[in-house]
């Protein structure tokens, strides 16, 4: 089906004019939520589901889906905080622990193109696996006594030029990623794999190596949120991360990326991510109760995706 | 029922696919309708079957004008259509395939399955076949499979079924069998519209015979009053050395060498060596295994044994980005699944092949990248506005050319070219054809599959045929004819 040039634009800016629209809905209703703290609050409590999302948004281009990130990020929040409590420098282990979620998107990677095997099934199982693992190294207790580095609560706590750290990561991040999704030829065969697949070997792609990039693109994405989050708590929670992989989905689905692969954009899953944690912010603001949220949050999904069935 | 069209026209955007149209069926007759690929058959039958409407003329039905909102309505009121792609659900048993959509049961839903059995053993019977209900129907043969299909019109009431190139996939004794059912089934009044490419089996079996060609119909004539030659006239219009461009060969060293080549079950001993300059056509049946090869060259499905060489040298070639280091192309037959992202558009398309050289240290050079493309845009004469058109939105023959823009690109030494003209419109054809030979003429080989036997005699320098997996056969163009390479692709000598 051909499409009018103007109604391309139109859907383009879809999510774009649906984040303004709630953001003078939210400020009408309570003109608090513009407070420049409520607002670098805001920005804090979303940095951890957009760094995961980000990555997800790779993974979801290509068709795939992986649902082990929040395992991930309690794996290295554990591993990582185990460093500290052995004496390891902190800001050493923040850099190991984020490597290591890239191992273990990378190992994802492996199973799904070398193994053949359905992102679905091979995330679901090293989902329950990492958690596993999490448990066994915590011994089910929260890891605390992380030590009082100046740097490492700076990483989670802290401001910079006025802006909360874990925000300036996740913006930094967002800036490397949507230039290896447009402006590189990596990002270009990301597309290619998830509008083409077969189209995409035989254009001398390599495949294979390209799916565990991505996969490990997203699993250092989940070990950075472990990190800020590791820093936020000073402590490593065996808990924590759960249904994180849910929120990080939604987030992209809502930026209008397709779950087919191939069609969609790193900026949508940035005003996704938005969304979502406006809505967060803004029912707590109005004092709606969380269960409440959950369904606003689901119905707001529902929304987003009826709206990307009209337009394609 | 008797049906008469009349000055069909269609266009799906600038493509003009009919212009102009006349078909007539009268009851009980076996209706051929033959021409070239793209001459507009499979469209004037979706027409009539409700899949899509005329722009312009009318279709009468016993003598009244009618338009059909659908499919359904079309199969409704006797009209069923067999298409060439089997409407089989492989994983449910032939008793669920016949009644799919269409299921008989009681006021509470369960399914009346003794009715259904009936009702299917009654009409098995007046085709006279036998085909365990009970049996998955991915277990059958494809020749039972289009006897599910025929079963199916049957218990639709179906006065008219037509039949797309149904004997493609079957063997002899199949053929022999479909003939006789068809020929039952006009005795009882039904009508029978058969488009194949195989000029004996019309003779044999139809009544009379329309002939298209670029979207208008030539000529209807009876059986007994023409000849093959006559048919061929009106299918080509034109003589066969007008259709391709003149070919002058200089050939180089040798490029390629393949040795020994061998897929347990798939190909067997694959021998051959082209040089620079030269086409090499690959002729043979469907399923004798061309393609197979050609993937296996290329990379993409493995092999057991065998060596192949390239520049002199052997080389591995483990995937296609090997195969493409070493200066192979492959234009495959599926443009649609293998050869493009639909949703690219041309420069991401084109580019796609090429982004080491654009993007050397990873990042995509943009204006390089418009350059380039702009270049093969005009080199292949892609008719589009802007190179930022979607792949998907294009004709099928700018389609192809985006595919062979694409490989061109990489400057390739042997390019493979699996049907490289098939469902694209004569004049594409022919700018295929003119960009073979100039490619030729710079020193690129090109190994070219095709089922087209006018095309592998018009445009190859020398012809390997396969028969079962086997090269059967090696022509020289000189000493190649239609029916040589009949003898071979059939496995005769």
């Amino acid at each position: 089906m051909k499409t009018s040039k103007l109604s391309t634009i139109w859907n383009k800016f879809i999510p774009l004019l649906a984040l303004v629209g709630l953001i003078v809905v939210v400020t009408i209703l309570n003109p608090s939520f513009m407070d420049p703290a409520n607002i670098m609050n805001l920005l804090r409590q979303i940095s951890i589901n957009g760094l995961i999302a980000f990555g997800m948004t790779f993974v979801i281009l290509t068709g795939g889906i992986d649902l082990s990130v929040g395992s991930i990020l309690a794996l290295t929040s554990a591993l990582s905080a185990g460093m500290m409590v052995a004496g390891i420098d902190p800001i050493l282990a923040i850099v190991i622990g984020t490597l290591l979620g890239a191992v273990f998107g990378a190992l994802n990677g492996v199973l799904i193109a070398k193994g053949k095997l359905a992102p679905f099934i091979v995330t679901l199982a090293t989902m329950t696996i990492f958690r596993g693992l999490t448990l066994v190294y915590t011994g089910g207790k929260p890891i605390t006594g992380l030590g009082d580095s100046y740097a490492f609560q700076l990483f989670g706590k802290g401001y910079f030029l006025g802006i909360p750290v874990p925000a300036v990561t996740m913006i930094l991040a967002f800036i490397v990623l949507w230039f290896m999704l447009h402006k590189m030829a990596f990002g270009r065969k990301t597309y290619a794999l998830g509008g083409n697949e077969k189209a995409a070997l035989i254009s001398g792609i390599k495949v294979d190596r390209v799916k565990v990039m991505i996969y490990s693109i997203s699993g250092m994405m989940a070990g950075l949120a472990g990190m800020i989050l590791t820093s936020r708590l000073n402590s490593a929670q065996p808990t924590a991360g759960q249904a994180y992989e849910m929120d990080a989905i939604a987030a992209v689905v809502i930026g209008g990326t397709s779950l087919a692969g191939g069609k969609g954009r790193i900026a949508g899953t940035f005003i996704g991510v938005l969304i979502i944690g406006i809505l967060n912010n803004a029912m707590n603001l109005l004092g709606i109760s969380s269960f409440y949220q959950q369904v606003v949050k689901g119905v707001v999904i529902l929304i987003a995706v009826l709206l990307d069935r009209k337009r394609s | 029922m008797r049906i008469l069209m009349e000055n069909i026209h269609k266009a799906f955007g600038a493509n003009k696919v009919l212009e102009g149209v006349n078909f007539e069926l009268e009851p009980g007759e076996i209706h051929a309708l033959m021409g070239e690929n793209g001459a507009g058959k499979s469209t004037l039958m979706n027409i009539l079957t409700g899949l899509f409407h005329q722009d312009q003329g009318k279709i009468t039905i016993n003598e009244k004008e009618t338009v059909f909102a659908d499919s359904k309505e079309a199969e409704e009121a006797g009209l069923a259509f067999i298409r060439q792609e089997l409407n089989i659900w492989p994983q449910m048993t032939v008793l669920e395939n016949l009644f799919i959509g269409r299921e008989k049961r009681n006021a509470l839903g369960v399914l009346k399955e003794k009715e259904m059995k009936a009702l299917a053993n009654d009409v098995f019977k007046r085709l006279n076949i036998s085909i365990p209900l009970n049996k998955e129907a991915g277990k059958c043969s494809v020749g039972e499979q289009q006897m599910i299909e025929i079963a199916k019109a049957l218990m639709l009431d179906a006065e008219v079924i037509i039949m797309d190139e149904p004997t493609a996939a079957l063997t002899d004794r199949e053929i022999r069998m479909l003939f006789q059912i068809m020929k039952e089934l006009t005795a009882t009044g039904v009508s029978l519209v058969y488009i194949s490419h195989r000029m004996e089996e019309i003779f044999e079996i139809c009544d009379r015979i329309t002939v298209m060609r670029d979207g208008v119909s030539v000529a209807t004539s009876f059986i007994k009053d023409t000849s093959f030659d006559e048919i061929v006239k009106q299918m080509v219009g034109r003589e066969l050395e007008d259709r391709y461009p003149e070919r002058n060969p200089k050939y180089g060293q040798t490029i390629m060498e393949v040795k020994g080549l061998t897929r347990a079950g798939v190909f067997e001993d694959i021998h051959f060596s082209i040089k620079e300059g030269e086409i090499l056509g690959i002729s043979g049946l469907m399923g004798a295994g061309r393609t197979e090869i050609m993937r296996a060259l290329f990379g993409i499905d493995p092999y057991d044994r065998g060596e192949i060489i390239m520049d002199g040298k052997p080389v591995s070639i483990k995937n296609p980005s090997s195969a493409a280091k070493q200066g192979l192309a492959f234009i495959t037959e599926d443009r649609k699944d293998e050869g493009l992202v639909l949703d690219f558009s041309i420069r991401e398309n084109i580019a796609l092949t090429n982004l080491e050289s654009f993007a050397p240290n990873g990042m995509v050079k943009a204006t390089d990248e418009k350059q380039f493309v702009k270049m093969m845009v005009e080199r292949l004469k892609v008719k589009t506005e802007s190179q930022e058109t979607q792949a998907g939105n294009l004709s099928g023959g700018n389609q192809q050319k985006v595919v062979i823009a694409k490989w061109v690109g990489t400057s390739p030494k042997v390019l493979i070219m699996d049907e490289p003209t098939r469902g694209i419109d004569v004049g594409a054809k022919r700018e295929i054809y003119n960009l073979m030979n100039e490619l030729t003429e710079r020193g690129l080989a090109i190994i070219m599959v095709s089922s087209d036997l006018p095309e592998v005699l018009g445009m190859s320098d020398r012809i390997l045929v396969i028969h079962e997996g086997k090269i059967s056969g090696e022509l020289s163009k000189e000493e190649a004819t239609q029916e040589k390479i009949m003898t071979f692709a059939t496995g005769g000598n």
